[in-house]
């Protein structure tokens, strides 16, 4: 096989996996006579997509909201805390242990202490998109600080640079393949996070749909809910790798270079 | 001549008063313009020598002054680099020259007003190189010993008066490493700048340095100084001159016998354990 017809391959197997296990799941459903009510065939999911796309669209932009201004949030938080903690020993040795402790506790059990603070609705699924999307975020945008060739920030010591400098002329830029790498992690764990807090607490958003369809046993509207989401995040790592792409290809380029030269 | 670097009976150790002592009772001169070679065993401290002259480490005993002032800070008049060329990955290469001018005042502060001026600068330091047709390739494009070439005219760019090297050729096979010492060599013979180079090969030693320190086993010690007395511009013929041999056999000869006293010295103490 040769390289170009590989790389046509590589591009439509997603497409091929997809397409494969949506017709054993319609097959399946089919010949085993599966009732709509434990698993709707994805026809039927399809047909509740188009019967109820006008809610379907209003709640799913609710949640796409609530999880950017979340997101959004995680970043600015999340690259701060980073490079806090990247740069003194001091502050990182600190706060270690309390991260680890913030990092274990499940974010779901977080979200009736926010409903308490916040209320019922908006703030809390944006709160909580944030407090799972700023934990990847900080803990690689930390990595990439510390990557930094210590050699390197001697050469640039011995010309009298401040740790601002160090910062801003190594520092973030070795760290940003680290942070957009993290971008992609984050971005799916804030949708995690929105989706959850509807389901708890909120009149709107995707997971509000669901759940109000799970108690009218409307299961194939349920299950469209599930496929936006996936769609949703799917849509949004996509954006996320294209822009890790673009911006850090020094970071790939010359892995990429040998493997050309190799194959 | 007028002496420009300077180390008093210095002594350096590591991680507080039980830890590892690197040097201890170092002393040597080093005149302005001079181009000075320190060689000695692996681990005897050498590299910490470097981070003690440039200031990015105290001393523990002793004391160090450059250019008459005693150093009890990161210097800012020095150009460094190492065996790793450590240029940044997401810069072009020309950038990657001028990255000291962002840094050093007072380029620093002219940087932008006279862009072109110090442009025409990185350029030129490149041509002395031969790096001229590659200055908006990125570092991972070029070839190690490109890289450092590359490094070495970042170390320069700021025309600084001490340039320390830390086993700079010690990654580069035996061809580009003879060349790129008659790069060094006449890049020195036209700045005149003092030069500090640690390094493992004898030869590149005696080819480049007016004076040679021999440093003994851990804790570090100047144990012999050489001059080399070769004419300049000195090229690989000179390496079979019987001067040259005869100062490469000499400091060989004082190298084994570190290592051999340390030798027995560890079998002692096995012994005693
Ligand atoms: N940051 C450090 N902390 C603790 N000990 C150190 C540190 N740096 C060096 N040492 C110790 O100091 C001694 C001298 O190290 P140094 O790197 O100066 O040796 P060197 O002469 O440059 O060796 P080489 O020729 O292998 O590069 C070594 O025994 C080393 O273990
Ligand atoms: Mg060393």
């Amino acid at each position: 096989m040769n390289a170009s017809s590989q790389r046509r391959l590589e591009l439509v197997m997603p497409w091929l996996v997809i397409a494969g296990i949506l017709i054993v799941w319609q097959l399946a459903v089919m010949l085993f006579g599966i009732r709509p009510f434990v698993l709707p065939s994805p026809v039927a999911i399809f047909g509740a997509l188009i019967q109820y796309h006008d809610p379907i669209l209003q709640h799913a932009s609710f949640t796409l909201m609530n999880t950017m201004i979340g997101f959004a949030c995680g970043i600015l938080f999340g690259v701060t805390l980073g490079v806090v903690i990247g740069s003194s020993r001091l502050i990182y040795v600190g706060l270690y242990p309390v991260l680890i402790g913030f990092n274990s506790i499940p974010k779901v059990a977080v979200v009736p202490i926010l409903v308490l603070w916040l209320g019922i609705g908006q703030p809390t699924a944006i709160a909580t998109a944030f407090l799972l999307s700023f934990f990847p975020i900080a803990v690689n945008v930390a990595t990439g600080l510390a990557t930094v060739e210590p050699e390197l920030e001697d050469v640039l010591r011995s010309l009298g640079a401040t740790k601002r400098d160090l910062l801003f002329k190594v520092g973030l830029p070795r760290a940003m393949p680290y942070f957009f790498a993290s971008l992609k992690v984050s971005i799916t764990l804030a949708f995690i996070g929105a989706v959850i807090a509807e389901t708890i607490a909120s009149n709107d958003g995707i997971g509000y749909l669901m759940l109000q369809a799970s108690s009218q046993f409307r299961i194939p509207l349920m299950f469209a809910g599930v496929f936006v989401i996936a769609l949703m995040g799917i849509a949004t790592f996509l954006v996320f790798a294209y822009i890790e792409k673009r911006m850090t290809g020094w970071a790939t380029r010359g892995r990429n270079l040998q493997a050309a030269g190799g194959g | 001549m007028t002496e420009f670097v300077r180390l008093d009976d210095v002594a350096l150790r590591y991680g507080g008063p039980e830890g590892t002592l690197a040097l201890q009772g170092t002393s040597m001169s080093i005149e302005k313009g001079q181009f000075a070679a320190v060689v000695g065993p692996s681990g005897c401290g050498k590299s910490s020598l470097m981070k003690l002259v440039t200031g990015l480490n105290p001393v523990s005993e002793g004391s160090v002054s450059v250019a008459g002032e005693k150093v009890s800070g990161p210097l800012k008049i020095v150009g460094m680099a190492f065996q790793n060329p450590t240029l940044l990955p997401w810069r072009p290469l020309l950038s990657n020259v001028m990255l000291p001018l962002e840094i050093v005042e007072p380029h620093r502060g002219r940087l932008r007003s006279h862009i072109a001026e110090y442009t025409a600068r990185a350029r030129n330091l490149l041509r002395t190189v031969g790096l001229e047709d590659f200055e908006d390739k990125h570092p991972w494009m070029l070839s190690g010993g490109m890289q450092q070439r590359a490094n070495l005219c970042r170390s320069l760019i700021h025309e600084p008066e001490l340039l320390m090297l830390d086993e700079p050729f010690g990654a580069l096979d035996a061809f580009t490493r003879e060349e790129l010492w008659g790069v060094l060599q006449s890049i020195w013979m036209t700045r005149q700048f003092t030069t500090i180079l640690v390094t493992h090969d004898l030869r590149e030693a005696a080819y480049l340095a007016d004076v040679i320190f021999v440093m003994s086993a851990r804790p570090g010690k100047v144990i012999a100084t050489h001059k080399v007395d070769l004419p300049r511009p000195r090229t690989i013929e000179t390496t079979f001159d019987p001067k040259f041999i005869e100062i490469v056999h000499a400091i060989r000869n004082e190298i084994a016998q570190i290592r051999n006293e340390s030798k027995v010295q560890a079998e002692k103490n096995l012994k005693v354990a």
